[in-house]
């Protein structure tokens, strides 16, 4: 089977790193946009508190693999998965599934800054309201936990009333990561995150990618293989809705097993 | 200069100079309307159109009942449509999508949105006001609804699908349920381009005659009960403006200012308020 080539692979390629506790096991799983088939027979597993990037040129799948994870695709009538995605042993395609809940446990954060328009303090509030019944007071440690988490407190403390609108692309983004935070998923998804910001932002959301993998399961997405490099425990590598390889980054990236991969990583390729 | 260059700038001259034109033919009508309507209308301003009634011929008088009555067979007007419009835009833009329904619903708005408004005045006097057997007030702000509602519905629906879908999936993505989402964050989004929508609403139904002349009909008295007749600016200036009496056509002037006053002050609201909302995002 092909899933059992990839997680021997995966062990092979990661001799030095203990056995992973796989947080979401993605299994057979075929993805279609109307009839067109965006994911072709997928199966490996994102380790539990490791971050785990997919890479690829694009229109390869890596963002709907991301997508598939908490069924955001579900909005779009017309797109479906087929197979399986088990988050802690539970099928999360399987109907009758709840959607709100599953989300509320996998946390997304997207390309582009999307901050509500709200204040702040409500922009991270606003999720925390809809599954936790909590003081003001609790509430206000609630958003100052999660604006520190996102290296955001020092900046944002004195203005926590305003529109998170008025902030800067990179302070938005990580408004977004805060308010992801919040409502302290298990698993945080994350499409792209930098690739709207100055390097410097880049370079703190990186910061922060290392810092909360200690807490959550991590899944991102990227266009920049060293941002991949950089962050990530183990990476995808994919193409035209294949997973072509998968394994620890470090392998990945110095000893490829696959042409394929080595063509696109050394830039000969995408 | 070679030929090409120049036939292009011929050619871009010719352009300028016949857009130029027309724009001046229909700002030389919409001006020629506002200055007749101030030469005519300007001397007639004065305080006693707040506190008289419409006199009879030959006396003085003011608008005062007229006044009372438009704004309030509107206001109720508005508090009709206003839900019933916010809520069908809603379900067009973030349930129906491409449903059959929805497509049928947004067919018949657009139908509803150009129907002569002629029309929706017979309409609602077959089927209320010759069923009780009397012109109110009440079945004037029905009529006046009936055209509020599909302008509202598509301004609501419009403005909804400039919410970016991202901003949509973010607040999806953190477990909120559909209506949480529309109500916190989506219309939120575009709160004063919706309200732009209920102003130009207003706006539109201020003006109206034909629905009113079915429903509302008129009375020459102060009468702040909705189910009687009830007197009302536009019936007033097509009743006043057809007589043979001076001070009746005078009074007729007054109100169509200050109808068209009113109604401008509106879009200059509404204008501005969109602005904020282009500009928020």
């Amino acid at each position: 089977m092909n899933f059992d080539s990839v997680a021997a692979r995966t062990e092979t390629a990661a001799p030095g790193l203990p056995p992973m506790a796989p947080k979401m096991s993605i299994r057979k799983l075929d993805f279609f946009y109307g009839n067109f088939q965006g994911l072709k027979d997928i199966n490996m597993d994102v380790a539990q508190r490791h971050v785990t990037a997919f890479i690829g040129p694009s229109g390869c799948g890596k963002s709907t693999l991301l997508r598939t994870l908490n069924r955001m695709y579900s909005l779009y009538p017309g797109q479906r998965a087929v197979g399986e995605i088990l988050l802690d042993g539970e099928n999360i395609l399987a109907p009758g599934v709840d959607i709100n809940m599953l989300r509320a446990k996998v946390g997304m954060v997207f390309q582009k800054p999307t901050p509500f328009p709200m204040s702040i303090y409500d922009n991270i509030a606003f999720g925390v309201s809809l599954y936790e019944q909590m003081s003001q007071r609790q509430m206000d440690e609630r958003v100052e936990w999660a604006l520190t988490k996102a290296a955001m407190w020092n900046e944002a403390k004195d203005k926590l009333k305003q529109s998170g609108m008025a902030l800067s692309g990179g302070q938005q983004q990580r408004l977004c990561i805060a308010r992801a935070v919040a409502v302290k998923p298990e698993v945080l998804l994350l499409d792209e995150p930098t690739s709207a910001l100055d390097p410097i932002s880049t370079a703190k959301i990186e910061e922060l990618i290392t810092e909360l993998k200690e807490d959550y399961t991590i899944a991102i997405v990227t266009h920049n293989m060293q941002q991949a490099a950089r962050v990530s425990d183990f990476t995808a590598y994919m193409y035209l809705g294949e997973l072509i390889e998968f394994g620890a980054t470090d392998e990945l990236f110095l000893k490829p097993k696959r042409k394929e991969t080595e063509d696109y990583i050394t830039g000969r390729f995408g | 200069m070679t030929p090409l260059y120049r036939k292009r700038l011929i050619v871009n001259r010719f352009n300028l100079v016949m857009s130029l034109a027309t724009m001046g033919f229909g700002m030389t009508f919409l001006l020629w309307i506002l200055w007749v309507l101030f030469a005519n209308g300007f001397a007639a301003l004065s305080p006693t159109l707040f506190t008289q009634m419409t006199p009879a011929p030959g006396s003085a008088g003011g608008l005062a009942n007229a006044i009372y009555g438009s704004v309030t067979i509107v206001l109720v007007a508005t508090f009709i449509s206003t839900p019933i419009g916010i809520l069908a835009g809603i379900y067009l833009a973030e349930y129906g999508k491409d449903h059959w329904v929805a497509r049928v619903t947004r067919f018949i708005n657009d139908i509803l949105l150009s129907a002569p408004s002629i029309v929706i005045g017979l309409f609602v006097y077959t089927i209320y006001v010759a069923q009780v057997g009397h012109f109110s007030g009440w079945a004037g702000s029905c009529a006046l609804a009936l055209i509020a509602i599909p302008v509202v519905v598509r301004t609501t629906e419009d403005m909804l699908y400039l919410v970016p879908a991202s901003l949509r999936e973010a607040a999806v993505a953190l477990g909120a349920p559909m209506w949480k989402v529309i109500l916190k964050v989506t219309l939120r989004a575009v709160r004063s381009g919706v309200i732009t929508g209920v102003l130009l609403a207003v706006a539109r139904m201020s003006g109206e005659t034909a629905p009113l002349l079915f429903t509302a009909l008129n009375n020459q008295f102060w009468s702040a009960n909705m189910n009687a007749p009830m007197a009302n600016l536009p019936v007033v200036i097509f009743q006043f403006a057809m007589s043979p009496f001076e001070d009746w056509k005078s009074l007729a002037w007054a109100a169509a200012l200050l109808i068209t006053l009113t109604v401008l002050l509106i879009n200059i609201v509404a204008r501005t308020l969109f602005r904020q909302t282009a500009a928020g995002r």
